[in-house]
């Protein structure tokens, strides 16, 4: 027989309802629910960070993540990203500048960890960047090009993007 | 879509234990970062679940009045590393912690799962070996607290009874006052990856820092669940804080482990690399503790 739940969650800042399967991921809930189609399938078994969002501020694979522990959450996907007139975001213009964006599947989930990383507004090391995007798998970047644009964009937001860059480990 | 048979949720301990006992086929799902990639593999396929997620009450480290570090059982490996009396008390548990998977599994992961999952290369549970910590698990019948070295009986089987979920864990004041550790993981990534070897050490230095007054040291994937390595102890206890008592201690630990060959690394390759690492750790616990080593 199947289960269903009632849940409410703000998604993207808008408070949003859902009649859910309990079987159903988090990923499920935004993409097919709610549309949401940033959030990748990727390994679905919570290893390669693609279908990562933030649920109350941190960091979670929404693959491994009940769709009904979403009730009273707030959650942020890429498409949250945008200003209201569609434009994008500091850190998703330096992907683009940085080239950190090749077939793209996994940038969305890239992104939002860097997200979580600069909403602390501190300056994190490069070690600690490197700890921190360790959660994902990129096939095509080689992942310096992802290092350098997450760092840029801290730099800039702490207002210390005329400092020389520190040296990227190769 | 999991292939889950039914999902009953719990807000509170006792709701929990209600259910289990309701449902006892149900099984307990934490963060879930174990148990829906095992139904995504099959293994749990068409499970009926408890959830027990939502109990917020379980979640978060306190320093109760007779100077017991308590953790709950659903603390996750980010808060746990991010803690104060961590920090303070035992940073060496959140060192151990911030080596699990990768930042989204700390996020989600628990330290309850970590350890009821009975698996022996789980980053958190020799840590916990080492520091003596005590398991608490509440069920039907109340609440039980057990040293973590009975709590695990064999490879991913531990002590909880029908309706029972542990609760918290507990690691007595005896236990980590005056003591620094360090914990080694072994493995072939930085990120996203099983220890081939878990290796943590705790150490009590005298007062003037020339003597070692106790040593701890417990594994994990040196048997089928983690162990403390004994006899080790027993060589580095009373000695002198010098390279000659490491080298012994390190040597010791050949008695007391027992890993097997499997695909990720090979019985005498992870013998050779628990000498290494418990005289690194050995070492480091050393110097944290303001002993010098000449």
């Amino acid at each position: 027989m199947k289960q269903y739940k009632l849940i409410h969650c703000t998604v993207n800042g808008k408070e949003r309802e859902a009649m859910i399967d309990v079987r159903a991921s988090l990923t499920d809930l935004l993409r097919n629910d709610f549309r949401l189609t940033s959030v990748k399938k990727g390994c679905e078994v919570g290893e390669c960070g693609a279908c990562n969002v933030l649920v109350n501020g941190e960091c979670f694979n929404s693959c491994i993540y009940l769709a009904v522990w979403a009730d009273g959450k707030e959650i942020l996907t890429l498409e949250g990203l945008a200003d209201p007139d569609g434009g994008i975001s500091d850190i998703q213009q330096a992907f683009i500048d940085e080239a950190a964006v090749q077939c793209g599947f996994c940038t969305p989930g890239a992104i939002m960890s860097a997200v979580e990383i600069l909403n602390e507004k501190r300056l994190l090391s490069d070690e600690e960047i490197r700890v921190r995007m360790s959660g994902h798998l990129c096939r095509c970047t080689g992942y310096e090009n992802i290092l350098r644009a997450v760092k840029k964009t801290m730099l800039k937001r702490l207002g210390l993007s005329s400092e020389a860059p520190e040296k990227q480990e190769g | 879509m999991y292939d889950i048979k039914a999902l009953y949720e719990a807000r509170s301990v006792e709701e929990a234990v209600s259910l289990l006992t309701e449902h006892p086929e149900a099984q307990i799902i934490a963060g879930g970062s174990d148990v829906l990639v095992q139904i995504r593999e099959g293994k749990r396929a068409g499970a009926e679940l408890v959830s027990i997620y939502g109990i917020d009450a379980l979640r978060g480290v306190r320093l109760e009045e007779d100077g017991t570090i308590r953790i709950g059982s659903l603390t996750s490996f980010s808060h746990i590393e991010a803690d104060t009396i961590i920090k303070e008390k035992i940073p060496v548990l959140g060192e151990a912690v911030g080596k699990v998977g990768g930042p989204q599994i700390r996020n989600i992961g628990t330290i309850g799962g970590n350890t009821c999952n009975g698996v022996t290369s789980a980053d958190s549970a020799s840590t916990l070996f080492a520091w003596d910590a005590i398991i608490e698990i509440t069920g039907p019948e109340g609440v039980r607290r057990i040293p973590i070295q009975d709590f695990y009986i064999k490879a991913g089987k531990v002590d909880l009874k029908p309706g029972e979920l542990q609760t918290g864990i507990l690691i007595p004041k005896k236990s980590w006052e005056g003591y620094t550790g360090h914990y080694i993981k072994y493995a072939m990534r930085e990120a996203m990856d099983i220890a081939n070897l878990g290796c943590s050490v705790n150490v009590k230095l005298s007062e003037d820092k020339r003597t070692i007054e106790d040593a701890r040291i417990a594994y994990g994937v040196a048997g089928p669940i983690p162990l403390r390595a004994v006899s080790a102890e027993e060589t580095a206890k009373g000695r002198p804080v010098d390279k000659k008592t490491v080298d012994e201690f390190a040597a010791a630990v050949l008695n007391d482990i027992h890993p097997r060959d499997s695909w990720r690394a090979a019985k005498a390759f992870r013998e050779h690399i628990a000498v290494v690492i418990a005289g690194r750790a050995f070492t480091q616990a050393v110097i944290l503790g303001g002993g010098v080593l000449s």
